[in-house]
């Protein structure tokens, strides 16, 4: 059950040819368990730069498993393992020589609830990150306005960068979470359900945060809401447990998966017969 | 305050009436009785120690706190009773916070390893030690410290001493060391290290898993994890620890009573082998009391009593403060 999400170039391993050679993130055969329980089966999905890939399927069939093991998250919770690789840029982020924080910084991921941290101003938060990896900046107003525009909130905090994070709307928290995301530039942006806790209007400028984030990194979004899915993503991947670990159905252009996917399962869900 | 007149006026609100049913009207008397049976009991206490210590108040006023002479009389008025706490109340305090300087560190290190550090199976076998020490009656302390910190705390004290003596606070008169406040305090931290450490760990196992997760995914280490969600949100809770731990310190007898020479003089210098609280002073006199000195044992326990409920007062205060900042 393993498949590739279909992009024009095969290669990986860095190699640079043509323009369009895609380096970004890879899973390849990927296996998780928690303690004993086999919570993903063969998984293998490339994401490649620039793009949206939306990750659909009911729930427990392992797509926030997934994701939290393209950036070794999933090893904080007591009991999980894993088989398979990620190669980030043809290099298995799972090799032991590898510094996890390295890749985190590389691969961000933005929650399922917005959660600014509490004890800091809105400023503060999209600069924690910085902080946080102690990473060396020359200017920190320059990026706390470019994170904040690219998380389209620069118009609606400028004047008030110093209030807490809990002052603003469900929705502007969000953003300002995806703007403490894009302060260490990574270069994948996970997102687990990033809208499920928001109303539809900041669904919507969530939507569109990402349609603008996608010019320069790659995002990764879990969802349950399948029009979502279709309006945000370049790449769909179809996830399913039936009774067993989850394991990938099928994964492609997110046009072609909802319009004429090729296995009936896909179908029945994208057209709301189950989940 | 409105120029034009109303002519609709805004309607009062509507006093919104609830009706409990039979077991709801039960249950709820049950708990009140419960929660006024402890503000009854706190104040009753107050009140027989104060009715039983008015006559001291009443002839020795301030006197009896900022004084430093306990002095049983003659009986036949040649000598006069005298009667005060000034120094028991100072070293009251000083021994109290030797312990917390002490303990603080400890416990927040030790819940921080235990909670962050530690496998799942160490974690969960602290966790229950942490816990059973907590309940350890302080005489077992007493007496294990005696025993211990009257060798350790002297090469300690000795050690303190050669570095820090041009310290006002740490230098002695004499380089005699060993029962000092400085000890004392040793064995009270060792006393309360436990319950501020239990309290401090289950307050940090309740930081939201998402922040923590939110800290690492920005490529954070574990330490950066702890600075910037960890402690900021445990903040409350640890100082709520700390004045529990507190409050066991200003109130233990036992451990300070057989550690300490109680001497009556103002003493500030931590290693100086004399000192004495109020709870040691009340267990030291209270057998061979008169009536009259009876009374100002009474006396001191009550202040002892005030000062604890100002204490728990503030923190209270601190607590609150700290969470409506959030």
């Amino acid at each position: 059950m393993s498949q590739t999400v279909q992009t024009s170039v095969t290669s990986v391993d860095g190699e640079q040819g043509e323009p369009k050679v895609v380096r970004g993130l890879e899973a390849k055969n990927i296996h998780a368990w928690f303690g004993k329980h086999h919570v993903l089966k063969d998984v293998s999905l490339r994401f490649p730069e620039r793009t949206v890939t939306g990750l659909i399927g009911p729930s427990g069939c392992g797509k926030s498993t997934f994701i939290r093991l393209l950036n070794r998250m999933h090893e904080f919770i007591p009991g999980a393992a894993m088989a398979g690789q990620v190669l980030q840029d043809g290099h298995d982020i799972y090799s032991p020589e590898v510094d996890a924080a390295a890749i985190r910084l590389k691969v961000g991921m933005v929650f399922q609830k917005p959660n600014p941290f509490p004890a800091m101003n809105i400023r503060e938060n999209v600069l924690s990150g910085i902080k946080l990896a102690h990473l060396k900046v020359a200017d920190h107003d320059a990026i706390v306005e470019s994170c904040l525009t690219r998380a389209g909130l620069w118009k609606e905090v400028k004047d008030r960068l110093t209030a807490t994070g809990g002052s603003l709307s469900g929705g502007q928290q969000q953003r300002l979470c995806i703007a403490r995301s894009l302060a260490v530039e990574p270069s994948v942006l996970l997102m687990d359900e990033p809208c499920s806790a928001l109303d539809p209007g900041s669904t919507l400028r969530i939507e569109e945060t990402i349609k603008e984030l996608v010019e320069k990194i790659a995002v990764v979004i879990v969802t349950h809401n399948m029009q979502q899915a279709a309006r945000v993503s370049d790449f769909c991947a179809f996830f399913l447990a039936d009774g067993g670990p989850g394991y990938l159905v099928e994964a492609d252009a997110t046009k072609k998966l909802f319009t004429n996917p090729s296995d009936t399962r896909t179908a029945d869900y994208v057209q709301g017969k189950f989940g | 305050m409105s120029i034009s007149p109303s002519v609709q006026a805004t309607p009062e609100a509507r006093e919104l009436s609830v009706i409990f049913n039979r077991a709801d009207r039960i249950f709820r008397r049950i708990v009140t009785a419960g929660a006024l049976t402890s503000l009854i009991l706190l104040g009753l206490i107050g009140t027989f120690l104060f009715v039983r210590s008015a006559q001291i108040f009443n002839d020795r006023g301030l006197k009896f706190i900022t004084g430093s002479n306990w002095t049983a009389g003659s009986g036949d008025g040649i000598i006069p009773d005298d009667f005060s706490i000034g120094p028991m109340l100072t070293g009251t305090i000083l021994v109290s916070v030797i312990a917390l300087v002490i303990s603080m560190p400890l416990a927040i290190g030790g819940a921080l390893f235990v909670e962050f550090y530690a496998t799942p199976k160490v974690r969960r076998v602290l966790t229950t030690l942490l816990d059973l020490a907590a309940a350890i009656p302080s005489l077992i302390f007493g007496i294990w410290g005696v025993v211990f910190f009257s060798s350790y705390g002297e090469r300690w004290s000795d050690l303190l001493n050669s570095r820090f003596g041009w310290l006002p606070f740490i230098k002695v008169q004499n380089e005699v060391f060993g029962r000092s406040p400085f000890v004392a305090g040793c064995v009270l931290a060792s006393l309360i290290t436990p319950i501020i450490t239990s309290v401090s760990r289950e307050v940090f196992s309740r930081t939201p898993r998402d922040l923590v997760d939110t800290c690492y995914a920005l490529g954070g280490t574990r330490w950066g994890a702890i600075k910037t969600v960890v402690l900021p949100f445990g903040k409350s809770g640890v100082i709520g620890g700390a004045m529990l731990g507190l409050g066991r310190a200003l109130g233990e007898t036992v451990a300070v009573y057989l550690l300490l020479n109680i001497v009556f003089r103002y003493n500030f210098r931590i290693l100086e082998s004399e000192g004495g609280n109020i709870a040691s002073l009340i267990a030291l006199k209270f057998g061979e009391a008169t009536e009259y000195e009876l009374k100002a044992l009474v006396a001191a326990g009550f202040v002892l009593f005030l000062l604890t409920l100002v204490v728990n007062m503030v923190a209270a205060s601190i607590v609150e403060r700290s969470t409506r900042r959030r």
